[in-house]
């Protein structure tokens, strides 16, 4: 089980005193931010990616290569990776060259994007957003499996004989996590594959995440990859944490009633008790969280969103330093128990080898 | 036979309202007219989901108790709304709830169009506004749209009769209607996890 946190990459005002950080304060903040999480415990950093303002993400794989070189064990990832806007042979040059820089800590999560108007920006139309993200998506799997490829789509220029460079790490394309929040088609292309689904559960309730994630682990067995139970999870997470829980309810809702998403809209009461955000003392949070598998299934990968809606630096250090160290080393304890030994874990560069190698001599014996 | 479920979504601002007045009127002669069917009326005043409507727009999924009225809307065998006219069209809070309904909801569904208004010139809004709205969302909309200004519940214009026939409409299309309940999490027609192009 990892557990980890994930930015959109907002730049966003602090309503308790009005001030903007710059964005430059932004980027260097989401490097120590990244850098604590690694040092707290935490498996998994993920960062966004928007090409329009409030956010600063446009490259991140520039970032993410910078806070691989000054981590060890923090696995990389995205929040998401726009797969219908980005060149599917750019995604794949990006970020196998980050594989080999990261030493393999790589993954991505794919995601089609919200926003009309960055569309057009990248010569597509947001109304061609699942079809661009299933060809983008099966142009970006071969390139990464095959080292020459011959491909006519209708989304790019044709390709005849083009590779891309660097190939893989290992010969192992980084694993893949394909985001939704309420498309059953990207559910379905996930389970095609066998790819992992990550439900971006924060803003809605669970009965539909429920209803989309059973549709993925039962789609996931359809295809042959193992058992739904089998199929590969990741689900959001939002939390605020104080030692006293009305400290914590105190201290966030200013940034809860002026977020961005749901600022101005239902109580924070009632969001909390709506969608997985949980605004307490630890043990709230420990409680709230050890029983999303209750609703979900046995999952792999558990990501929280710490840094949005204009919190200062220090206070996400602050609840990083809560989380990795009060929160999620009883978690992983409480997950642990009861956990299918057949549940696998999030797949891993190390894990992707070795899967690859016990299974390349059945197949050498096949032919022969 | 089970019942047939008929909701009425009455979106007026005070308590009580014309709007409400008329919703009933309609409601009770739609149950007439369908005969000796069995038949369950459920009325939803907007002005009590005023404020899930709008969280609804701003956070994108319904609260539980709007969620179970959009269900129990949605899911009828026909639909009554009544809106006041306000500046020219139907509601504001009306529109917002309509706004927060899966466009796809209202298929097929048997609808009667109904507004209020304080001046007999806003009747032709049923037509002009509330009529393609529902024509977007592929609703049935019976023909005759019913307007009660406020003068008409104190003469002879014709309000009853107007009233009758399109109960006598709406129950017609309700014997007519085949409406299949939709599946969300249905694929498009033709859909394929790898596009046009086989994936290897």
């Amino acid at each position: 089980m990892q557990f980890g946190i994930f930015t959109v990459s907002d730049v966003t005002e602090d309503p308790t005193n009005g001030s903007t950080p710059s964005e430059n304060d932004r980027i260097k903040a989401i490097v120590a931010i990244a850098k604590k999480a690694e040092e707290v415990g935490l498996d998994v950093f993920a960062l966004g990616e928007h090409h329009n303002p409030p956010f600063f993400s446009s490259s991140p794989t520039t970032t993410l290569a910078y806070i691989a070189a000054q981590t060890s064990t923090l696995q990389l990832s995205t929040s998401t990776t726009l797969i219908t806007t980005n060149d599917p042979v750019k995604i794949a040059e990006d970020y196998a060259m980050l594989q080999h820089l990261a030493d393999g800590r790589v993954d991505l999560m794919m995601g089609r994007g919200n926003t009309g108007p960055v569309y057009p920006w990248f010569g597509q139309d947001i109304r061609e957003g699942i079809p661009l993200a299933i060809e983008n998506y099966a142009l970006l799997h071969r390139l990464w499996r095959e080292d020459f490829v011959d491909w006519q789509g209708k989304y790019r220029t044709p390709l005849q004989g083009f590779q891309s460079t660097p190939r893989p790490l290992d010969g192992v394309p980084p694993f893949v996590w394909h985001g939704s929040i309420r498309s059953p088609e990207i559910a379905e292309q996930a389970a095609y594959y066998g790819d992992g689904f990550f439900a971006n559960n924060i803003f809605w309730p669970k009965e539909h995440y429920m209803q989309l994630i059973g549709y993925y682990r039962q789609r996931f067995e359809h295809y042959g990859h193992g058992t739904a139970a089998q199929a590969i999870v990741g689900l959001g997470g939002q939390a605020f944490m104080a030692k006293n829980s009305q400290d914590a309810v105190a201290q966030f809702r200013p940034y809860f009633d002026n977020a961005p998403v749901y600022g101005h809209g239902p109580s924070m009461e009632d969001f909390t008790e709506m969608t997985p955000l949980t605004v307490g003392s630890p043990q709230q949070v420990i409680d709230r969280y050890a029983a999303m598998r209750d609703h979900f299934g046995d999952y792999q990968r558990q990501l929280f969103l710490m840094d949005h809606a204009g919190l200062p630096l220090k206070t996400v250090l602050e609840q990083l330093d809560i989380l990795g160290e009060e929160v999620v080393p009883v978690l992983r304890k409480e997950l642990a128990v009861n956990r299918p030994a057949d549940v696998p874990d999030a797949p891993t560069h190390a894990s992707l080898v070795a899967a690859r190698d016990a299974a390349a001599p059945a197949e050498t014996a096949e032919v022969k | 036979m089970t019942a047939k479920r008929i909701a009425v979504v009455a979106a007026g601002l005070s308590q009580p309202s014309s709007t409400r007045l008329l919703a009933d009127r309609l409601a009770a002669a739609t149950a007439g007219a369908l005969g000796g069917a069995e038949v369950e009326v459920e009325v939803f005043e907007l002005r009590d989901y005023a404020t899930d409507v709008t969280n609804n727009l701003l956070t994108g999924f319904p609260s539980p108790r709007l969620a179970t009225a959009i269900e129990s809307i949605t899911s009828a065998d026909a639909l009554i709304v009544v809106t006041p006219i306000f500046t020219t069209s139907y509601s504001g809070l009306f529109k917002s709830f309509i706004d927060v309904l899966d466009p796809q909801a209202l298929t097929g569904m048997p609808v009667l169009l109904a507004a209020t208004g304080g001046t007999e010139r806003h009747s032709l809004a049923i037509d002009y506004a509330m009529r393609p709205l529902f024509s977007y969302l592929h609703a049935s909309a019976v023909p005759t749209g019913v307007y009660a200004a406020s003068g008409d519940w104190g003469n002879d214009s014709g309000l009853p009769q107007r009233i009758e026939r399109a109960a006598s409409e709406l129950a017609t299309a309700v014997g007519h209607a085949e409406r299949r309940v939709r599946d969300p999490f249905a694929l498009p027609e033709g859909f394929s996890p790898t596009g046009a192009f086989s994936a290897q």
